[in-house]
């Protein structure tokens, strides 16, 4: 049993880290708060020195009103739903495959997780130019190769090649998470079923998906939260334009290319807001597994 | 009898999985091919897949013109730096949450975690001011500190879930054996944490290399690592694939060798033990 002694040499042990993470956490998030409620617009004189104007919440109701806010919220619904449904989908059949017994499977892991290392900036720029780009991209030669016309990708189908280009970052994280849970299934279990008779979508509906619903629940909460702040992929695509204007990138935009810091400040007070929503359900699901 | 059918199954399985990982694998292969050729072969129609000369021009035309080394020296000192300052801080505390936990350790946990589902949008402005006022702004100690404390979470996370697997009795037979508090740490406990630990740097080297919020908003000429390098290629001037290529295919290489070491640690990190 623990006595006194180690108890207080173990708080002891942890205090830099939550001294450090409580910090992290306190000060800029009030600092967010504080602004939520002023006036702040640095390029038309106002200073923390002379102090700032009380709007109330003036700056969060202008938030929600602004013309950009609801085309926001419907690009990223859009981008992170589009992803998650791409990647799950995928991710679950992906993991199926790799499990069945082939040949060289290492190396077809290893070719199909590869995305996930690659640097946001580089895969962007990558599918942008090299295979996205109307004149000289890859879909180009090969739509005129069938004689079709070739499309302008980042503008005229914008939401689409994001998601298509974040799908790919994130494909690899899904089906590896999916394949360590489809691993622990116990194959007997499916071979006693086939016995039965029962149909490979039988199968699958009744016995693996099952089985892996826990993890397709924590694909979608990780995956959620951090596609609720893409940010890269789009500063240096499309650069929140054709409607790829996320609440992420709107928020950005507020802050550094209108510097308007109050409403930017009310912005990201909403995306926090929203950001733990997720967060509380992906919570449950990781306090109940420390239990175990 | 079990697996009659096993070996047709298994070629057609064989084909189909080698032509999905292949098809996923092929814009990294691309780019890397595309480094080696001229500008205008890189734009040639049809592609070219064979039949170029190879070249290592761009290469060195990329590290001429932009320091690319200038940048990689920040990549390194940033993403090393923050992890070896994030482990420093983190050790201590996953040890005494494995090894002493109490009942307050799961919230702390979980606190800690909530911590980084912080959106980075919502705080940006603040940072910068902090940067600006401590004379923070465009440096690497300014970003090794950020990464560290973004990335702080998941490295007490990791390395509570390896410790936590170290199992107590092991203690009590050193104990047993006469070892003091010293050398139960230095002989018995370090030697197995060693693998816990070393997988999560490895993982938190790679989560730091491509962070690409912080290193493009905290950043300019001077302390950019990789990420904010390949961006400034988002508006070229004339002929670029090729020098794209090769600025990408440098700035992904040691990563993607790392990645490939750290396969099974990134399903722990990442899911937060939740899924092993």
């Amino acid at each position: 049993m623990a006595t006194q002694h180690s108890r207080s040499a173990a708080r002891l042990m942890m205090a830099p880290a939550v001294i450090l993470l409580l910090g992290w956490m306190l000060v800029p998030l009030t600092m967010t708060l504080y602004f939520s409620f002023k006036k702040y617009l640095p390029m038309r004189g106002d200073s923390l020195e002379r102090g700032l104007d009380w709007v109330g919440f003036e700056n969060y109701s202008r938030f929600l009103n602004s013309s950009s806010f609801w085309p926001s919220v419907q690009a990223t619904l859009l981008i992170v739903g589009g992803v998650l449904v791409i990647t799950v989908v995928l991710g679950v059949l992906l993991a199926i495959l790799l499990d069945q017994p082939i040949w060289g499977q290492g190396i077809v892991r290893i070719l199909i997780i590869a995305p996930f290392f690659v640097m946001p900036t580089v895969s962007a720029l990558v599918w942008k130019n090299m295979f996205m780009d109307p004149v000289n991209g890859m879909f180009a030669h090969l739509w005129r190769f069938f004689g079709a016309e070739p499309v302008s990708w980042l503008s005229d189908a914008s939401v689409q090649s994001i998601i298509m280009i974040v799908s790919w970052q994130w494909l690899p994280f899904a089906t590896l998470i999916l394949l360590t849970a489809i691993q622990s299934l116990d194959s007997e279990q499916i071979e006693a079923a086939e016995m039965d008779g029962a149909s490979v979508l039988s199968r699958f509906f009744y016995i693996v998906l099952p089985h892996l619903s826990r993890a397709i629940t924590i694909v979608i909460l990780i995956q959620t939260i951090f596609l609720l702040s893409i940010f890269a992929e789009i500063f240096v695509t499309t650069g929140g334009a054709f409607g790829t204007r996320t609440l992420t990138y709107l928020i950005f935009q507020r802050v550094v290319d209108s510097q308007n810091i109050g409403l930017g400040s009310a912005g990201g007070v909403y995306a926090i807001i929203l950001a733990n929503i997720v967060a509380i359900f992906l919570m449950r699901i990781v306090g109940k597994n420390l239990d175990r | 009898m079990a697996r009659a059918v096993s070996t047709r199954r298994k070629v057609m399985t064989t084909a189909l999985a080698w032509a999905i990982g292949l098809l996923i694998f092929f814009p990294i292969y691309w780019t890397i091919l595309t480094s080696f050729k001229t500008e205008a072969q890189a734009i040639n129609n049809p592609p070219l897949f064979f039949g170029f000369d190879w070249t290592l021009e761009n290469y060195s035309v990329v590290q001429e013109r932009s320091d690319y080394m200038r940048f990689l020296w920040n990549s390194v000192i940033i993403a090393g730096g923050s992890t070896a300052l994030g482990i420093l801080v983190a050790v201590p505390a996953a040890w005494s949450m494995a090894f002493v936990p109490s009942r307050r350790t799961k919230d702390i946990l979980l606190w800690m975690l909530s911590t980084k589902m912080l959106p980075a949008v919502g705080v940006l402005y603040p940072i910068s001011l902090i940067f600006v006022e401590f004379n923070l702004l465009d440096t690497r100690i300014g970003l090794i500190l950020v990464l560290m404390l973004i990335n702080l979470p998941i490295i007490v996370w990791m390395l509570y879930t390896y410790f936590r697997e170290i199992p107590g009795e092991i203690l009590e037979a050193a104990r047993m054996d006469g070892a003091g508090l010293r050398e139960e740490i230095l002989y018995v406990l370090t030697p197995m944490a060693i693998p816990g630990i070393a997988s999560t740097v490895l993982l938190n080297v790679i989560l730091a290399w491509n962070e690409a919020f912080w290193t493009l908003n905290l950043t300019a000429a001077n302390a950019g690592p990789l990420t904010a390098f390949i961006a400034s290629y988002s508006s070229p001037e004339g002929l670029f694939y090729a020098k794209l290529s090769a600025a990408s295919t440098m700035a992904i290489a040691p990563i993607l060798i790392l990645g490939w070491f750290s396969q099974k640690q990134l399903v722990r990190g990442l899911t937060f033990g939740a899924v092993k």
